[in-house]
């Protein structure tokens, strides 16, 4: 509070000089070249991309010599990246770019970006209570063949997310015996689970569908129409007709703070993954707070699943290995955003807003486009590498903890 | 086993309760018990899957039957070198996936024994394949040896860079391997479906549209030792790959710099106090463990399973990267061990895919998804060190001190 106090008696011209401030405001307008030469802005003019940017650079510079060097570098680099960004887009066409950004990327972000959420606040539950799970890509794989299969056996979509949740709760029983009790490797565990949910799922597509797609009439996941969102506004396009899982993915980000960070059972989590020992002490009873955390963990992830295979994307159909390692990018997602549920969010988003882009740059060179699934994976490269502030885990996490 | 494995004492080593002290630990008590209980319990966990899916006990042991036939290991009962012979020929192949499976072994072992996990081997080996595709295709016409080892050897080296990455960052800003070598899988992943894909600079020259590479000139196509006219033969890289396995043992525990990643791997506080530079040997081991990834993927490409070239739609099914972690894992981390993984691993690899791919009694892809499976199954149960020391103490009463929580597995947390 302090801190707070002392900001607001500042004078505001020695608040805007404070190097955090420029540099921070040098990453933006970096960003914000690029972003002029594409809709809704569209300036057809490469001056004002490399205006902005070079303010952007000069931005950087000032705050490097004020010592901020790892903010001022960003800023830097955001700006000459601004600046090529921009060029590149004044030069395609209208039409293109108007194809490429438009609302209906909004609404793709939101549906690439909801099994990532899942995985990665389902994720930070396992972690935040000290145990690694490394095995969300296969438990997400088995939400996804599961939740298919009940919805098809079921007859409802609602089947097919309760048997989505239990199997992978039941698989998270499984790999939190082998972490907990047995104190495995966790994170061989972890890549024995995944090896064995794409060996589970594939025996059992086989055996159960012969490998062919789920008959057609599953019912789906359906969509959640907005009363008087509907037409083309952009609002109605972009989040108008999103996915019911989509919409239970915001929730549950709330939902997990909440938990997580205003109730006592969250502070026991928590504790258990910062100070497992400390946490025994004053009667928490720690293996049963992992158990409950892990197999939640299972739960959430494999919903994340089952909107791979019964979500708009999916339309009822498993594929083989068909989660093809979006497991991994929502633990990326989640230490990405630092192991807390908003940051994680808008890691989920940012990494599905480049899956939505690299979908949308097909128009421009399907070569580029592959090129550009690796920007989640550079981020978050980076990201470890403690370019954008360190990241931290919990003190316990991955640490077997043994009863005395 | 000759191999002596970690010379220091397992029990002050798991103390410190450091991932390489722990599976040193294990093979102490278990020794070589514990891969073979693992190993019999997978087959008959999977062997339970198929006898209640089919409805049929009997069909489950022809199954194991047919794999082992497909292997071409029931070539010891009547050896031929004709590869005419369907079980020759079978373990031709066979002994082909075993050369990658060496050496991605080897690559997991070596991060290992450095108390690393290395899980970046699949990513590795993509980047030793389009290396020497690359080199392959382009310098044409070289002299075949000077051609072959300038491929192998940019392959190898241009791996090592890639997992040094992930070494470097772990010494210097203390980024965790695991998360690290996982995102360099997939950017390697990307880089190479964008560098095969349609319109890619290493794709095939003559078809545009198809997602190929261009083939390997043939002055740099490994030559085969075993082959026969209009067969795959087995390339002269199975003998590189127990060279491999040689260098291995020797670089670990007969030079000053196995000595010092090996006392890293136990305990990277002693090995500091000690006077071992501790940042070095992380980036020195990570190279060296991508290094034999590289190696894989570079004999792969020069002769192997791929027909001298790779394409796009090939990547995604490509896993001896991962397999290599099983194998590493089954072998204890020590050059013989993976040696022994490699070759059960290879067989069932080849033996489910393709011996009972062609059979009646199950379907051919439930064979290939058993084999995820029981590999699975193998990690899953040979991680679970306490499960297995419990067996081994109801026979020799060994006591397992007690982990320290203060000081845990320095390769877990994530």
């Amino acid at each position: 509070m302090s801190t707070w106090a002392a900001r607001l008696d500042n004078p505001l011209s020695a608040r805007l000089r404070d190097p955090a401030a420029t540099g921070a405001l040098g990453i933006f307008l970096g960003a914000f070249a690029a972003f002029l030469a594409i809709p809704p802005i569209e300036a057809r003019t490469v001056t004002w991309p490399i205006v902005v940017g070079i303010v952007a650079v000069a931005l950087g510079i000032w705050t490097v010599s004020r010592g901020r060097r790892r903010l001022g570098w960003g800023a830097v680099a955001a700006g000459v990246l601004g600046i090529a960004l921009g060029m590149l887009a004044t030069r395609s066409s209208t039409e293109n770019l108007g194809s490429a950004f438009d609302a209906t990327l909004v609404a793709q972000t939101f549906s690439f970006a909801t099994p990532l959420v899942f995985g990665s606040i389902a994720g930070m539950f396992s972690e935040r209570s000290g145990v690694v799970n490394i095995g969300l890509e296969g438990m997400m794989l088995m939400g996804a063949f599961w939740g298919v299969y009940g919805a098809d056996k079921g007859g409802s979509w609602v089947v097919g997310l309760l048997v989505a949740a239990g199997v992978g709760g039941l698989v998270a029983l499984v790999y939190a015996f082998f972490a907990i009790h047995l104190r495995s490797d966790q994170i061989v565990g972890g890549t024995g689970v995944n090896f064995l949910a794409v060996g589970i799922t594939g025996y059992f597509f086989v055996e159960l569908y012969h490998n062919n797609p789920v008959p057609n009439g599953v019912s789906l996941l359906p969509n959640v129409r907005i009363p008087g969102l509907s037409g083309t506004g952009f609002f109605a396009q972009a989040i108008g007709d999103l996915n019911i899982l989509t919409w239970a993915s915001f929730a549950l980000v709330i939902l997990a703070y909440v938990v997580l960070f205003k109730t006592p059972i969250g502070l026991r989590i928590r504790a258990c993954g910062e100070h497992p020992r400390a946490a025994d002490t004053v009667g928490i009873n720690v293996y049963a707070i992992r158990y409950g955390c892990v197999v939640l963990s299972g739960i959430l992830v494999a919903l994340g699943g089952i909107y791979l295979s019964e979500g708009p994307q999916g339309n009822g159909s498993f594929i083989f290995n068909m989660t093809n390692g979006r497991g991994f990018i929502a633990l990326a997602a989640m230490i990405f955003g630092n192991w807390r549920p908003a940051g994680a969010f808008g890691a989920a988003l940012l990494f599905g807003f480049s899956s939505a882009l690299a979908l949308k740059l097909q128009v421009y060179s399907s070569s580029a486009a592959t090129l550009f699934q690796i920007l989640p994976y550079v981020l978050t490269l980076i990201a470890v590498a403690g370019v954008i502030g360190r990241t931290v885990a919990p003190a316990a996490d991955g640490k077997p903890y043994v009863r005395q | 086993m000759t191999d002596p494995g970690p010379s220091a004492s397992p029990e002050q080593a798991a103390a410190a309760g450091t991932l390489a002290a722990r599976i040193a630990l294990k093979q102490r008590a278990g020794g070589i018990l514990v891969p073979v209980v693992t190993v019999v319990f997978a087959l008959v966990m999977s062997g339970i899957v198929l006898a209640a899916t089919q409805h049929s006990v009997h069909t489950a042991l022809v199954a194991f039957q047919e794999i082992f036939d497909g292997a071409g290991l029931n070539w010891i009962f009547h050896p031929t070198t004709n590869l005419i012979d369907i079980s020759a020929y079978n373990l031709s192949q066979t002994l082909l996936q075993t050369t990658t499976l060496i050496l991605t072994g080897l690559s997991v072992a070596f991060a290992f024994r450095c108390g690393m996990f290395n899980i970046g081997g699949q990513g590795q080996y993509f980047v030793g394949l389009v290396v020497a595709n690359w080199l392959g295709v382009d310098f044409a016409g070289m002299n075949p040896f000077a051609h072959i080892l300038l491929c192998i050897v940019a392959g190898t080296l241009a791996a090592a860079a890639w997992a040094g990455i992930a070494g470097v960052l772990k010494a210097t800003v203390g980024a965790h391997e695991v998360i690290s070598t996982i995102m360099l899988n997939w950017i390697a992943f990307w880089v190479a479906s964008w560098l095969f894909g349609a319109g890619g600079p290493l794709q095939n020259s003559t078809q545009p549209t198809v997602p190929v590479s261009n083939q390997v000139s043939s002055s740099a196509r490994l030559p085969d030792f075993w082959g026969a006219q209009g067969f795959q033969g087995v390339h002269v890289g199975l003998f590189i790959a127990l060279a491999a396995v040689v260098v291995f043992w020797v670089l670990l525990n007969r030079t000053t710099l196995g000595y010092e990643v090996r006392a890293v791997g136990f305990n990277p506080d002693a090995a500091a106090y000690g006077g071992i530079n501790v940042k070095k040997n992380l980036v020195r081991a990570m190279a060296i463990s991508g290094a034999f990834a590289g190696l894989a993927g570079a004999l792969d490409m020069l002769g192997g399973t791929t027909n001298y070239q790779f394409g796009q739609l090939d990547i995604p099914f490509s896993q001896v990267g991962f397999i290599g972690i099983a194998v590493a894992l089954l072998g204890r981390n020590t050059a013989l061990g993976t040696l022994f993984g490699a070759l059960l691993f290879g067989s069932l690899l080849y033996g489910s895919f393709h011996g009972l791919g062609s059979s009646a009694v199950i379907q051919p892809e439930l064979a290939g998804n058993l084999t995820y499976i029981i590999q699975g199954l193998i990690v899953l149960f040979i991680g679970a060190d306490v499960l297995i020391l419990y067996v081994w103490n109801s026979r020799k009463k060994l006591r397992r001190p007690p982990a320290n929580p203060a000081q845990p597995a320095k390769a877990t947390a994530a």
